[in-house]
């Protein structure tokens, strides 16, 4: 589009893409001192801070479940001004009420599926990402001023390899956009997807030791503003795993076979791609009046 | 005006006898007069001001056009990609490109692009390698040799812009034809000419290095940037390339990087081949080793080969010791997507909108309202043909360029028996 190019409104002036996991299946089994409750307190505290430390700050809350994602809050919206009176602030009831009706339509989502196996207990991560990306895209075209874009993943449910290609399409996107996303990870084991994408667009990979205390971290490392963060020590990433895991046993291996045509990586050496059908060694065209023989033959 | 005819090479060339025969007696440039009345598109509003022209809906048409073309050619089967490409660019720095129509010349105006094209399509094709050739006095060089670092080859160019003397095209194709002879056959060769002289001097037949090309199945595609010639046009066809010429500095910097994404690979060419290749770990912080590429002792940041062991500074890259391809799987996942595209949008028409019943008319993704601004009527939108969401244009080229993913087939989890019955 020939439209000038969108500058930064000030240093640090911010908008901050928050993705909140409330996928059931993780929260019910998590056996940390943290539970969702304790865990939605932390981060409403963090997002009534964020709000506070500068007038232009904006908030984005997108919730990731289990069988959908949604919008719960952005703070340019007129509708989700509110005012309030009573003993919580008008922006946690505000939350608060829109989490519970996002966990009652995830829910009964889920009920019309049968046959759910406990294994998969993955969110659908790359669903919100692609939401807060395009989110973050209209920002840049909405004026000639826009605030510094960010995401923030509050992720505790372990990854699911069925979005291996979404999510990394998603973080080469917000890499194009220069776009970081940082991630404060909840769960029991790593998340080797969360700590690639912190790593390829620049972002912050936490994960806390003492989850009792998580807002201390949340407001230490994640509510500085991008510019800032230059002058701070952060917590650098312990070591990102960027082994591929062959499609065949989906083991990490350090050295494979790619086929040529289709990228899939193997352990040992095969006669045929089980991904692309393509034979190896042979031209395609050989190959398939091979095939086209053996099968007029039989 | 510039004299010079350019006419568009698109194949249409029916479209342009008919106009010929009306509008004899006029230059080319007399007829995109009468073509394109751009002035007739200015409008006013009630004050008797200038509007702005509502370029969007026009900048969408356009996009669509183009996604229908690309999606039309590999229609029906799936068409494998050519994704290990080893692709040649050879640039024409003879006594034409010191033309000055392209501002400030011709060169400038290449070596600008060129290098937007090197970054571009590294970052499209990670797994693959240029080479830069020049042509100069009627001789070819090479100026880097095949490799996968963009710097370098950014910094070889901007170093030897000079131009002079004739062009030779034939010598240009001998010397890519011996560079990519040896390339291992899983390789798809290219080379891509950015041709600015309208002759080329040449010391035996062309036509027969023509067919040696053909027949060492590289597939060359020429960029013109004065006018059409047989003899390039004679190359594209034989070898399956592609022959444009460009009209303007925009229009060329659109061709050059219509390059950048892989092309659909011709089965003839596509031996496919299980290649060997490493992941290597990063080195531990704080470890020291002499990097294999810049022979000096550096602390940390690194990768080790899982072969020999020797540490090495970027990725993707060679082990110098014992030539295993090194990549990191980001790498390879970076062209994932060209091989699970997703579907073109279907465009949904205002009144469609209206008549559906949807709650509110908003942009799945960025929740911007789809209803024209200060009205409350519909404007234009898009949806997805399998999860059924309303999209916004802007959306939807965003989507479809550069993100990969539908925001609303990833938000909604498919059982395994719903899956199977898409799959088939």
């Amino acid at each position: 589009m020939a439209t000038l190019p969108s500058k930064p409104i000030a240093d640090d002036v911010s908008l901050l893409v928050v993705l909140i996991d409330t996928n059931p299946f993780f929260w019910s089994t998590s056996s940390s001192s943290l539970n969702f409750h304790q865990f939605v307190s932390h981060v409403l505290v963090f997002l009534d801070l964020i709000v506070r430390l500068s007038q232009l700050n904006q908030i984005v809350v997108i919730a990731t479940g289990h069988n959908t994602c949604d919008y719960i809050y952005d703070s340019s919206l007129d509708t989700d001004q509110v005012t309030g009176e009573g003993e919580l602030p008008a922006l946690y009831s505000f939350v608060l009420q829109r989490l519970e009706e996002f966990v009652d339509k995830d829910e009964k989502l889920g009920a019309k599926q049968e046959g759910l196996s406990e294994k998969r207990a993955s969110s659908l991560l790359s669903g919100s990402l692609s939401m807060a990306l395009c989110y973050i895209q209209r920002v840049f075209r909405s004026g000639p001023l826009h605030p510094q874009p960010r995401i923030l993943c509050l992720q505790g449910s372990p990854d699911g390899s069925e979005q291996y290609v979404s999510i990394m399409n998603a973080i080469f996107s917000a890499q194009r956009s220069m776009v970081p996303i940082d991630c404060c990870y909840v769960g029991s084991h790593n998340s080797a997807f969360l700590q690639q994408a912190s790593y390829i667009t620049g972002g912050v990979y936490v994960k806390p030791q003492h989850l009792e205390g998580l807002y201390q971290y949340l407001a230490t490392v994640f509510a500085v503003d991008l510019h800032s963060r230059s002058f701070l020590q952060l917590p650098r990433p312990a070591g990102v795993d960027f082994r591929a895991s062959c499609f065949c046993h989906k083991t990490t291996i350090d050295m494979g076979y790619v086929c040529s045509v289709c990228l899939s990586i193997f352990c040992k050496h095969h006669d045929k791609c089980s991904t692309c059908g393509s034979v190896f060694g042979k031209a395609q065209l050989d190959a398939a009046s091979d095939r086209k023989r053996k099968a007029s033959e039989s | 005006m510039n004299n010079s005819e350019k006419k568009r090479m698109n194949g249409e060339a029916e479209e342009e006898n008919e106009e010929d025969v009306e509008d004899e007696g006029r230059d080319a440039w007399e007829r995109t007069y009468t073509d394109e009345r751009s002035w007739e598109a200015l409008e006013e509003d009630e004050s008797g001001l200038l509007q702005p022209i509502d370029n969007k809906a026009i900048y969408h048409s356009q996009y669509r056009r183009r996604l229908q073309s690309l999606s039309a050619t590999s229609a029906a089967s799936r068409i494998q990609k050519g994704l290990i490409r080893f692709l040649c660019v050879v640039v024409d720095l003879s006594k034409a490109a010191g033309e000055m129509d392209f501002k400030p010349s011709r060169m400038a105006v290449i070596a600008k692009h060129v290098e937007a094209f090197i970054r571009e399509f590294f970052d499209q094709n990670p797994l693959s390698q240029i080479g830069l050739v020049i042509i100069k006095d009627g001789v070819a060089q090479s100026l880097t040799e095949l490799g996968g670092s963009p710097e370098a080859h950014i910094k070889a160019l901007m170093g030897k812009l000079g131009c002079a003397g004739d062009s030779s095209l034939q010598n240009a194709l001998e010397l890519v034809h011996d560079t990519l002879h040896k390339i291992p056959s899983y390789g798809h060769r290219e080379v891509l000419i950015l041709y600015s002289a309208l002759s080329t001097c040449d010391p035996g037949d062309i036509m027969e290095t023509i067919q040696k090309c053909k027949k060492a199945k590289l597939r060359c595609s020429v960029i013109g940037l004065s006018a059409e010639m047989f003899v390039c046009k004679h190359l594209c066809q034989e070898t399956g390339g592609s022959y444009m010429v460009a009209l303007d500095e925009g229009h060329f910097k659109e061709l050059l990087l219509e390059h950048a994404p892989p092309p659909p690979a011709l089965a003839e060419f596509a031996i496919a081949n299980l290649i060997k290749m490493g992941f290597p770990q990063r080195a531990a912080e704080g470890s020291i080793a002499i990097c294999s590429c810049h022979r000096e002792a550096k602390v940390g940041e690194g990768y080790i080969c899982p072969r020999c062991k020797a540490r090495v500074c970027e990725l993707p890259t060679e082990c110098r010791f014992c030539g295993l391809t090194l990549v990191s799987s980001p790498h390879l996942a970076r062209s994932y997507h060209h091989l699970f595209p997703i579907e073109p949008f279907t465009e949904v028409s205002a009144r469609q909108l209206e008549l559906s019943r949807v709650a509110s008319k908003t942009c799945f993704s960025c929740r911007e309202s789809l209803l024209t601004p200060g009205t409350n009527k519909a404007g234009p939108c898009a949806a997805c043909t399998k999860c059924k969401q309303y999209f916004c244009l802007d959306c939807d080229i965003y989507i479809h360029e550069s993100l990969h993913n539908c925001p609303g087939c990833e938000s909604r989890r498919i059982t395994p028996a719903a899956a199977s019955v898409t799959m088939s």
